[in-house]
């Protein structure tokens, strides 16, 4: 028997309407099934369940306000939730001025809270404390040796939403909210997001320019061969590309907690959407880098639908381990976009234009370029690392075929 | 399909594309992308349901007659299925 609360859908998310209830009292629900619909500030979510069981009880009605980590349901689950493959901790190398090539030297970051030692918690806690937006380093264990627990991750969760004015009931009939006034609190939340971590997170800014022409002439052939419905955009191309580079530089496919850089397992780009109301969002691609570029346009394709219709998963929101953005059907010529915590790094590509390119040292050919940024936290990567993932982003779309 | 009822299917189409469009003010000589905030995805989209409800194959050659409302319903009419 677990209390299921109200997921942490991203860095920019305090609390959430609970729209509606998905399952009945008694009703089994199934892992990856969806429970109920929350509407945050950004988007309606549809909340999935990680594990099975049965409901047992509704804490809360539709039409609430609940803080994040507040108990919503009560689930019986039909075992303790497995294990996930935990990410990665790894030490994060110094930042030397001037130093060519910086080594692998762990240094501790004078900025943020230290933990006194190493975190000794369980995946599955882990997992939860990134899920609800707790911060492993401020709980206290309970378990054996000092290890942190999923329960006291839960504990930790409900003390915090104890400690917010309490559950605040929304008005019984659930109007939709007025179109201006979710822009507005968007607005708000994309704000306290980026300002958070333009102040918490040294950023460095890369770019280069990629010769686009190999990738377009063989997307173009391709293309003839796919029917309408399953041809491709050029973005697919770019999101695989930065993908298979993340496992060349892994410390770019991570998040940064606890004052610890936590290279992930799983490669999950997140895709900046620009809603129609104005503002973006950016879901996960889960396994970008093991899907075939048609499965990637069909997943996309989805994504970019439930995005704009407000129908996303919180899978989607909770996932991403590195965000790309591409702003070139805008005009722009190159993206230094900031980073959205706890990720530690952005992908920003412009837009495809014909310009000069020299070619094999021996003239000038027109070919169609495209400016590929990143913006990347200096405390867990440094600029040689950065340029290493840049030219294999720029390597992979030389070779399209291989994507 | 008459050049007009045409006209009228693919402005219904935009319409599921771009929901809060105001189709009444659709310039037909104008590119839809200069009155309309569609990006790539819309595009492709758009020439999904287009090919969907007109059964005709549009090769990529050919998104750029589809750019204005009068050149989406000349293309859709020269490529119509003759009825049997």
């Amino acid at each position: 028997m677990a209390e299921f609360l109200m997921p942490h859908l991203g860095a920019d998310m305090t609390e959430g309407v609970l729209r509606a209830w998905r399952k009945k009292l008694g009703e089994r629900i199934d892992r990856g099934e969806i429970i109920a619909e929350v509407e945050t500030d950004k988007a309606n979510i549809e909340v999935e369940v990680f594990n099975g069981g049965v409901v047992e009880k509704f804490l809360v009605d539709p039409g609430t306000r609940v803080p994040v980590g507040a108990p919503l349901a009560i689930i019986r689950y039909d075992k303790e939730p497995a294990a996930v493959a935990a990410p990665k901790e790894i030490p994060v190398p110094a930042v030397a001025a001037a130093a060519p090539i910086p080594v692998a030297v762990p240094v501790t970051p004078t900025a943020l809270p230290v933990p006194a030692g190493r975190l000794h918690i369980s995946p599955v806690a882990r997992k939860l404390a990134a899920e609800l937006g707790i911060d492993p380093a401020t709980v206290t264990p309970s378990g054996p040796g000092g290890r942190i627990t999923r329960e006291d991750i839960e504990r930790a969760a409900k003390a915090r939403a104890a400690a917010i004015p309490a559950v605040l009931p929304a008005a019984p009939s659930l109007p939709a909210p007025a179109v201006s006034d979710r822009q507005a609190r968007m607005r708000q939340t994309i704000a306290a997001a980026m300002a958070r971590s333009k102040r918490e997170i040294p950023h460095y800014y890369l770019s280069t320019t990629v010769n686009l022409k190999r990738a377009l002439d063989w997307l173009n052939q391709e293309n003839l061969k796919r029917s309408v419905e399953d041809r491709l955009l050029y973005g697919v191309l770019l999101l695989k590309a930065v993908a298979l580079a993340l496992r060349e530089v892994p410390e770019l496919n991570a998040v940064w907690e606890s004052g610890k850089l936590l290279v992930k397992p799983e490669i999950h780009v997140g895709v900046a959407i620009s809603l129609r109301q104005g503002g973006l969002i950016a879901p996960a691609l889960h396994l970008t880098d093991k899907k075939s570029l048609g499965e990637l346009m069909k997943d996309f394709r989805d994504l970019v639908q439930r995005a704009r219709a407000g129908s996303l998963r919180s899978s989607e929101l909770s996932d991403s381990t590195i965000t790309v953005t591409s702003l070139g059907e805008q005009g722009v010529e190159g993206v230094f976009g900031i980073i959205y915590p706890p990720q530690v790094a952005l992908v920003g590509f412009g837009r495809v234009e014909d310009r000069p390119w020299v070619v094999d040292g021996q003239g000038l050919a027109v070919r169609p370029l495209i400016t590929a940024t990143l913006s990347g936290d200096h405390r867990v990567s440094d600029g040689h690392r950065g340029g290493v993932f840049l030219n294999a982003v720029d390597r992979w779309l030389q070779q399209p075929e291989k994507l | 399909m008459t050049n007009q009822d045409i006209q009228k299917s693919v402005l219904r189409i935009l319409g599921t594309i771009a929901p809060e469009a105001d189709l009444s003010s659709i310039q037909p000589g104008v590119a839809f992308r200069d009155q309309l905030d569609l990006d790539s995805m819309d595009i492709l989209n758009f020439v999904i349901a287009l090919h969907k409800e007109f059964n005709v194959d549009i090769p990529e050659a050919d998104y750029a007659k589809l750019a204005t409302l009068e050149g989406c319903a000349a293309y859709l009419e020269s490529h119509q299925t003759s009825p049997a």
